[in-house]
């Protein structure tokens, strides 16, 4: 038996290299440096990390091999449109991360026990936040470039398993922060199953556990489709399942609630990135030619996504859950990119992936904001008057939520428009009368979130905004400047994003 | 067409303006209003030396258009953000920046007792910057955007002191109104661009000819709601009475001279749409000539004398709009009659604020009387603006409403007698109540409260009214002298087969409208300076004082056409529900909200239970995969 050593384009890898060491060191970190210095030495790793990747993937830019780490990986213009999204999106994100308020002091003890109220006094801080965070990040960018089945389970997993902890480290409601932790973590693996269960199916239909085996049996055909319809449904539970698409949304709404804002904003922004990406190069790529089989049911997910999410956001109460459920409506939305299966839904569901990404970041950046002596106050009656308050806070939340309604002159308008219209040109009629009705009761309920925040006089209850640290006015303020400009004057980046997108195979 | 880039300069001046007094924050307390009022006055720069430049250039190179940025380039639809500077758009830039730019003057003084002035200069100078943005916009997707941001700036500006409830009640009143509007232009744009694929004004103007009139028609229709919901026009006129209730400053640059005649600007911009589709030619004629009565109507009973002009404000874009509906003859005389408004009424306005000024914020014009002797400069000034908008010669109204009652008769035919007799009514009839207001605030006995103690305002506030007051004297002279205005306009207007001779004698018009407004002066004169005049309201009135007070009824319309029936429909729509189908048929709202609850019910907190969802989610999916394969 002879080994060939392994053949890997380093400079392609590098974004993942740096992020999968940048996360090694802060391990070390956790366990060499002092407490005392450990908060400021792993944000600035971090960041630096993240930076050093954002770098590296703009020099990749425009490069293209299938062949990067044997064939397992590939990087292409999606590629690095995606990675370059995650990164940023992860950027941003860390600022609220660094708030310490947020987590708890010591994430094993008994919520409410004695050694948690030792371990608070005493300052303690869970700066192992920061190398998870980096964990997740590196699978999240392999995920969309991985092209080989085992490549993508370990990269979802890579992904999954520091998100499961992280929505556990709440400081307050840390029952239900727990609770909603391990929740995930249920139906994660459970999803997970379905996945690994679809893919062995998919290697017997083929015989090969490659994106181009697959593809080419595909296109062949092996003469035994019942092994390909059933793996591609179970694979596509499991891709479905992190995007909280209907009906493999439940544990969205629980989750969003229940982990620490900044954790929520990372994940609900990060992971659609990342598991869109994986979705668009699977569905464009390996089943592409199978269209005729998954259309349908992806576009009647799509629209079931749509509705209920719009739907059931009216009847919250409370603002994590609302933004949660009308993520579930953004699955929706696209979900019709990836029903448009051409070029231009392609370039549209990326320019959506990302200005959704900011937009949310920088919305539970603003839910962070609102606190009472308890912690944050999330209940919507309690948001009364804020605009008259906080017109920063205020405003900036008016502005992601007129994004999220998709109004003009914001992000969320030329996403929309155009991820509509390329769904609309592969004939997907419905899916798009759907979602242009679904939009418009979305928008009733943003909107009657910012007629509450400025048309409505305020309850004195003690209910206060925090006067903004600088990173997370940072964080807020960017969102905010991004959200507007792709709004605005978003050819530049539609353009780079139409010059850069096509998968190579 | 000529390539300029010096266009932005107009928009980005008050824009900069506005960015930095309002990120800027306290720190620009003390100079903020200076600054904006220096950035308004250089756009004003900007706009003449535009102008020069417009001149110097032969007649078909005049128009100079700016390309800023690709906006939306999707698939086919591709639209880019333009400036267009033509002989139509020139004329409103100067008078947005030149009225503009007196107005902030006026507020500086105004104002310095506000301790939100800085916010309040802002605010102008966004509204400046939008509504150039308005009248410049190369298509009908970006004078929608300066359209949104113009209705922003002024529910601002509306409700600047919002701290008044029912302030506020009038600012939400004024935004929800003008909404009506903006869902017509929005309509207008989606069917110009279904029919003709474009919305840029050229391009829509060389479809034109390849479209078929209905499509025409329905976009006129639309541009019209749109109209009528800016420019308070029958039936979306109600909020502009109520949006008296910002500052005066506000009410004399938005409200008198610039916002409220977008409408016009827009007819008047669309001409090749109209021009095409009769009916709603005819349509425009028929709601100006409905409103300038109704507006003339409302302005004889209102005792407040901002409500007073604002009635009149109604009435005289009634005016413009009639002038703008008779077609290629009658653009012209619009915007002329636009401008010298945008004089007159301006200068009216900042005289009221003048008088409310020295009377302690009173607006009850039977509690002023003989401020002539303490207020000269102010009497003046604003009597100049009475003269002009009464049509005296040789004042600016003359020349303008004249032609205007001309074009009416020449209209021909029934049609043309209809529209003359009720321009000449309505000439009549704001020759009472201007001169109503004339007696009752300048002249006859006090009537004052006991601790009003009238006096001239300070300079920076008469300034801008004398100034004004010049252009109430001789702008209606200047831009009709050798026809200079309609020849200056030309290009764009197509009126090759006009020219037809009068059907009557201008002179013979003259003589009939300075009749009937002599007929309207006296009867005035008889009724308030014959007369002791109360200090409160006369209660034993007849019953068409009664129901024009009540602004004829247009709030009890609202009600009674949208409110009550919508609520009736609802009521029957429930009842309807509870006796045939329990919850079948209800509100869409309240259908989404039901649904939206029961849905909820599914998300029990029980993770067994979500993962029998995703389980029964796994099977459904399978088999539905399996339906669309076999």
């Amino acid at each position: 038996m002879t080994f060939t050593s392994p053949v890997l384009s380093y400079a392609l890898l590098s974004p993942v290299l740096i992020l999968l060491g940048g996360a090694l060191i802060g391990v070390l970190v956790e366990a060499f440096v002092s407490k005392a210095l450990r908060p400021v030495v792993q944000l600035t790793l971090s960041l630096g990390t993240l930076m050093l990747a954002l770098m590296q993937v703009w020099r990749i830019r425009g490069e293209e091999s299938l062949t990067p780490a044997m064939g397992s990986l590939v990087i292409d213009g999606p590629a690095v449109l995606i990675q370059g999204s995650i990164l940023i999106i992860a950027i941003i994100s860390i600022f609220l991360i660094a708030d310490t308020e947020h987590f708890t002091p010591l994430p094993a003890a008994l919520p409410g026990s004695a050694e948690e109220r030792e371990a608070e006094q005493a300052g303690n801080q869970v700066t192992e936040v920061y190398p998870l965070t980096l964990f997740a990040v590196s699978g999240m960018m392999i995920f969309p470039i991985a092209t080989d089945l085992i490549m993508l389970f370990v990269a979802l997993e890579v992904l999954s398993l520091p998100l499961y902890l992280m929505a556990g480290l709440s400081r307050r409601r840390r029952l239900a922060s727990q609770e909603s932790a391990l929740k995930y973590f249920l139906l994660g693996s459970f999803a997970s199953a379905f996945f690994l269960f679809g893919a062995a199916y998919l290697y017997g239909f083929s015989g090969s556990i490659t994106f181009s085996g697959i593809q080419a049996a595909v296109v062949g055909g092996t003469g035994n489709d019942v092994l390909l319809l059933i793996g591609m449904s179970f694979l596509s539970i499991g891709l479905l399942f992190k995007v909280g698409a209907v009906p493999f949304h439940s544990w969205t709404p629980d989750v969003y609630q229940g982990a620490p804002t900044p954790i929520t904003a990372f994940m609900a922004a990060a992971t659609k990135v990342a598991a869109f990406g994986a979705m668009l190069r699977i569905y464009y790529t390996v089943f592409a030619n199978a269209e005729w089989s998954w259309i349908p049911v992806i576009s009647a997910i799509a629209i079931i996504s749509m509705v209920l999410g719009s739907l059931v956001a009216i009847a919250q109460r409370d603002v994590k859950r609302m933004l949660a459920y009308s993520s579930i409506a953004h699955a929706g939305f696209l979900l019709s990119g990836i029903i448009a299966l051409n070029k231009s839904g392609l370039d549209a569901t990326i320019f959506y992936l990302f200005a959704y990404g900011i937009a949310t970041v920088g919305g539970f950046a603003v839910v962070t904001l609102v606190r009472d002596s308890s912690g944050e106050v999330t209940d919507l009656n309690r948001w009364k008057g804020l605009g008259k308050r906080s017109p920063f806070a205020a405003s900036a939340f008016a502005l992601f939520l007129l994004a999220f309604a998709g109004i003009p002159l914001t992000s969320g308008f030329i996403g929309k428009f155009s991820i509509f219209s390329a769904a609309y040109e592969n004939g997907a009629t419905a899916v798009v009368i759907t979602g242009v009705l679904s939009s418009a009761i979305a928008a009733f309920f943003y909107i009657r979130v910012i007629v509450l925040m400025f048309f409505t006089d305020a309850v004195e209850d003690g209910t206060a905004v925090e006067v903004p640290s600088i990173l997370t006015r940072a964080t807020v303020v960017i969102s905010a400047v991004i959200t507007l400009v792709l709004g605005i004057y978003p050819a530049p980046v539609l353009d780079f994003i139409t010059d850069l997108a096509i998968f190579i195979r | 067409m000529f390539i300029s880039n010096t266009l932005v300069y107009l928009i980005a001046l008050p824009l900069a303006g506005a960015a930095i007094l309002l990120l800027g924050g306290r720190r620009t307390n003390k100079w903020g209003h200076l600054l904006a009022t220096a950035m308004s006055a250089s756009s004003f720069g900007v706009g003449l030396y535009q102008l020069m430049l417009m001149l110097d250039r032969p007649t078909e190179q005049r128009p100079a258009s700016q390309k800023l940025f690709e906006w939306i380039h999707v698939g086919e639809f591709k639209v880019d953000a333009g400036l267009l500077l033509d002989q139509l758009s020139i004329c409103f830039v100067l008078l947005i920046t030149g009225v503009g730019t007196l107005i902030h003057i006026y507020s500086i003084s105004y104002m310095s007792h506000d301790k939100d002035r800085r916010r309040f200069f802002a605010y102008l100078n966004l509204f400046i910057a939008s509504m150039l943005l308005l009248v410049l916009g190369d298509s009908y997707l970006n004078l929608y955007v300066g359209w949104e941001g113009v209705g922003l700036a002024s529910y601002l500006l509306i409700g600047f002191w919002n701290q008044k409830p029912a302030y506020a009640t009038a600012s939400k009143k004024a935004f929800v109104m003008n909404r009506v509007g903006d869902m017509g232009l929005s309509f207008a744009i989606m069917i110009a661009f279904a029919t003709m694929g474009t919305v840029s004004f050229v391009g829509v103007q060389e479809q034109v000819s390849q479209t078929s009139e209905a499509a025409l028609t329905a976009i006129g229709l639309m541009l019209l709601v749109a109209a009528a919901g800016k420019s308070a026009q029958f039936p979306l006129q109600a909020w502009l009475g109520d949006a008296m209730a910002g500052p005066t400053p506000v009410s004399a640059l938005i409200h008198a001279a610039t916002m409220v005649t977008a409408g016009v600007y827009l007819i008047t911009r669309s001409n090749f749409v109209f021009d095409a589709a009769p009916t709603a030619q005819l349509v425009v004629v028929i709601v100006g000539a409905i409103t300038l009565m109704f507006g003339a109507l409302i302005g004889t009973a209102k005792d407040d004398i901002k409500k007073a002009l604002a009635a009149s404000t109604m009435s005289q874009i009634g005016y413009m709009t009639l002038a703008a509906g008779l077609g290629p003859v009658g653009y012209a005389f619009a915007i002329m009659h636009l401008l010298t408004h945008g004089f007159f009424k301006a200068g009216m306005f900042l005289g009221a604020g003048s008088v409310m000024h020295g009377m302690n914020d009173e607006v009850n014009m039977r509690k002023y009387g003989a401020l002539r002797k303490f207020m000269p400069i102010t009497f003046v000034t604003f009597g100049l603006g009475y003269l002009a908008i009464l049509g005296i010669p040789p004042f600016a109204g003359f020349y303008s409403k004249d032609l205007i009652i001309e074009t009416a008769f020449d209209a021909g035919g029934a049609k043309g007698i209809i529209l003359g007799i009720t321009t000449l009514i309505g000439a009549s009839i704001t020759a009472f109540y201007m001169t109503r207001v004339m007696i009752l605030t300048f002249t006859g006995t006090k009537r004052w409260d006991e601790d009003a103690h009238p006096h001239e305002s300070p300079w920076l506030m008469w300034l801008p009214m004398a100034i004004l007051a010049i252009g109430s004297v001789s702008s209606g002279y200047l831009l009709s002298r050798g026809d200079a205005l309609e020849n200056w306009l030309y290009p764009l207007f197509d009126h090759s087969d006009e020219y037809q001779k009068h059907l009557i004698e201008p002179i013979i018009v003259s003589g009939m409208a300075l009749t009937m407004v002599a007929i309207g002066v006296a009867v005035a004169y008889f009724k308030y300076a014959r007369q002791e005049v109360s200090s409160t309201a006369p209660e034993d009135v007849s019953i068409f004082t009664k129901v024009a007070r009540q602004d004829l009824m247009q709030d009890r319309f609202n009600e009674a056409v949208f409110m009550r029936p919508g609520q009736a429909l609802t009521t029957t729509l429930i009842a309807a529900d509870q006796a045939v189908v329990d919850g079948a048929v209800r509100g869409v709202g309240q259908v989404a909200l039901s649904s939206g609850s029961a849905l909820r019910g599914l998300q029990n907190g029980y993770v067994r239970s979500y993962a029998a969802i995703i389980l029964v989610g796994a099977i459904a999916l399978i088999a539905a995969i399996w339906v669309v394969v076999s």
